[in-house]
């Protein structure tokens, strides 16, 4: 049955996803492929919108597929799954584990994961403008967009020289698309 | 307005704005929960974080979980996990029911463009933000800088390791710097 399909195949990818949204990629595919739900290429399409549509990435792809292969119930379901094992795991630790985080041993460990964590993001952020401005050894850099990513930071880190905190990631994010919609449809 | 109303919308609102994944709606919690609703500290964001990436499942996820439960219990949870899922999920569907060439079109597909340029300066905001907030001490300086050139050299050289080893390296790290220190300790008290 589809949807005791993806309950369970979403479970398994809301369990087993660890690092965020690109870790659960071939998770997802695998769950996908294996019951012939998607074909490759509709498969990538679904990542390139759950990527580029708002939300947790993951979240996206589950209800696409759950929309997909059973109507409303399906991507309910789906999204459902996904969510849960998450949910469960931060209120487990909130509610059983509070003095396990007090733990010096623990203390430690988190003591270690968090420059760790910091490096990561800030990597990914890095590799994400590198790729944004098409730099690489052997292509072309995308000129237009080197330049709109340093007019956008200045303008979003600047502003907080003049605005109180300056301007928010939400009028950030408005901003920037339309200033896309502007740029490169000229 | 009531906690419960206060956190569905909150979390409708970044869920609505969070484009490219959970690290770019570190930015967006930060604004929202901790600079502007004072809900949780800057600390306590950070803790998140760790947390966050080191269990399963979305990051946007466990976020919302952590802050709802904190301030309204376990309806609090339910309703900022609602919350940040809802925007996406009818979106979702709508494109997924009516929109089959819903990026072939032009303007669409340019403001994504827009949008991955704010994605990547919201990650790095998010990033330098923990940054000015760590202690500055020698060893975790060292480890931000290592682990932000190991994850950029696997990209390039696109080699097959998850971010989960060099977590894993981490904490190990921080329990031995931890049992070192504390013997250090306790061979001065003695000394």
């Amino acid at each position: 049955m589809i949807y005791l399909g993806l309950l369970i195949g979403f479970l398994e990818v809301g369990f087993f996803s660890f690092g965020g949204a690109y870790a659960a990629i071939p998770l997802i595919r695998d769950v996908v492929l294996a019951h012939g739900w998607m074909d490759e290429e509709m498969f990538a399409y679904m990542i390139a919108i759950s990527e580029s549509t708002p939300g947790p990435i993951m979240v996206n792809m589950a209800t696409y597929v759950g929309s997909v292969k059973g109507g409303i119930p399906g991507a309910m379901i789906a999204t459902t799954a996904v969510v849960f094992p998450a949910f469960l795991i931060i209120l487990l630790i909130m509610v059983l584990l509070k003095k396990a985080l007090q733990n010096k041993y623990v203390k430690a460990a988190l003591g270690g994961l968090k420059p760790c964590i910091i490096g990561i993001i800030l990597s990914t952020g890095i590799l994400m403008i590198i790729r944004n401005c098409n730099i690489s050894l052997k292509a072309k850099p995308d000129a237009l967009t080197i330049g709109l990513s340093c007019v956008l930071a200045a303008v979003y880190f600047g502003s907080r020289k003049f605005i109180k905190k300056g301007i928010s990631p939400i009028m950030l994010i408005c901003v920037s698309a339309l200033v896309g919609v502007v740029a490169y449809g000229i | 307005m009531p906690v419960l109303i206060d956190l569905f919308l909150t979390f409708a609102k970044i869920g609505l704005f969070t484009f490219g994944g959970g690290y770019a709606m570190i930015s967006l919690i930060e604004n929202d929960c901790v600079e502007k609703k004072r809900w949780i500290t800057h600390d306590e964001m950070m803790d998140v974080t760790v947390i966050a990436e080191s269990t399963p499942g979305p990051i946007a996820i466990n976020c919302a979980t952590y802050v709802g439960y904190k301030k309204g219990r376990l309806p609090g949870a339910i309703i900022a996990t609602l919350g940040i899922v809802l925007p996406s999920f009818i979106i979702i569907f709508l494109i997924s029911k009516y929109f089959d060439r819903f990026l072939e079109i032009t303007w669409v597909a340019n403001a994504f463009r827009g949008i991955k340029i704010a994605v990547g300066i919201l990650i790095v905001d998010a990033a330098v933000k923990m940054l000015i907030k760590m202690k500055k001490k020698p060893m975790p300086i060292i480890m931000v800088v290592c682990s932000a050139v190991a994850m950029i050299l696997i990209s390039i050289f696109s080699v097959n390791i998850s971010s989960m080893l060099l977590m894993i390296v981490s904490a190990f790290i921080g329990i031995v710097v931890f049992i070192i220190g504390s013997h250090a300790n306790k061979g001065e008290k003695r000394g």
